[in-house]
């Protein structure tokens, strides 16, 4: 708990700082985050390759690596179809387009809104980063009550780059290898997958 | 992508050749936890400072999480499941 209200503030504060405090244009579009995430990203590495369990986890590695990539498959689109009961405005199809996004919130909504139109794109915009979102606030608590799986499958496409290194931190370095995965299956499942159900 | 597997690879490397450097290491993972505060600090900035997320979010933002939550509970309740029967499972075999 207290690890998820420690990343909710961060993030509730750069949501502040971005909306109310002005900051000059170029440090906006430069996009630090990214250089961020680059710098985050080298030492999850270092951490993985120094782990023994990691290692471990590697020589152990089987098929059953697939059942995670396909039971957020469909864990996604079952929740999205329930879900999507509430929103009278969506038709079936559109719910699970978006939903097909997996968190890769960039692809997607481009993709969605040269086939659907803007108002749909932005949709998917807002749905897959906040699919991000939610996953890097609740990854502590997802753990507890879900398993160790469960910031990998919440994460989806995201679990190879942008959620990958708070996976590792709350479910531990021997997961990372399966979050990589994960995250590279429904990277290039997205475009084949959101063009098959709008078309 | 390239760009993100390059460092992830990069750092995977240098992790394994400082596997016996411990306190190197430890250093490492100290910084990842600070750089996992700095990242969604950065990561809010640019949401905050984003117009078309935050014109748009009053109005479309409700249906968006709709859908985001749904997706999420879906998977983490078949990811529970796959957790029990094949993961776990296989760690108390160990």
């Amino acid at each position: 708990m207290k690890n998820s209200l420690l990343i909710i503030s961060f993030f509730a504060l750069g949501v502040l700082i971005g909306r109310f405090i002005f900051l000059p244009k170029t440090i906006i579009q430069t996009d630090i985050s990214l250089y961020a995430l680059y710098i985050l990203l080298l030492l999850v590495g270092i951490g993985v390759g120094s782990d023994a369990k990691t290692r471990q986890a590697l020589k152990n590695l089987n098929i059953r690596i697939l059942s995670v990539p396909l039971s957020v498959i469909i864990g996604t689109f079952i929740g999205a179809s329930l879900f999507s009961i509430f929103i009278p405005g969506l038709r079936l199809k559109e719910s699970l387009a978006i939903a097909a996004g997996f968190g890769y919130y960039s692809l997607s909504s481009i993709l969605i809104a040269q086939i659907s139109g803007n108002v749909l794109g932005t949709i998917a915009l807002l749905s897959n980063l906040s699919r991000e979102i939610i996953t890097l606030l609740f990854a502590p608590l997802m753990v507890k009550y879900f398993g160790k799986i469960a910031p990998i499958a919440s994460g989806g496409a995201t679990s190879m780059d942008t959620t990958l290194p708070i996976i590792t931190k709350f479910s531990g370095k021997e997961y990372a290898i399966i979050a990589v995965f994960n995250g590279l299956v429904l990277t290039l499942l997205v475009p084949f997958l959101i063009t098959l159900i709008l078309k | 992508m390239i760009v993100v597997f390059g460092f992830l690879i990069a750092g995977i490397l240098a992790g394994f050749l400082l596997r016996r450097k411990q306190k190197l290491i430890q250093l490492a993972d100290r910084l990842t936890t600070w750089f996992i505060y700095l990242f969604l600090l950065l990561l809010g900035i640019s949401v905050g400072a984003n117009q078309i997320i935050m014109n748009n979010f009053a109005k479309l933002g409700g249906q968006a999480i709709i859908i985001s939550i749904g997706a999420v509970i879906g998977s983490l309740i078949v990811a529970n499941l796959v957790y029990l029967l094949v993961f776990k499972k296989k760690e108390n075999e160990e």
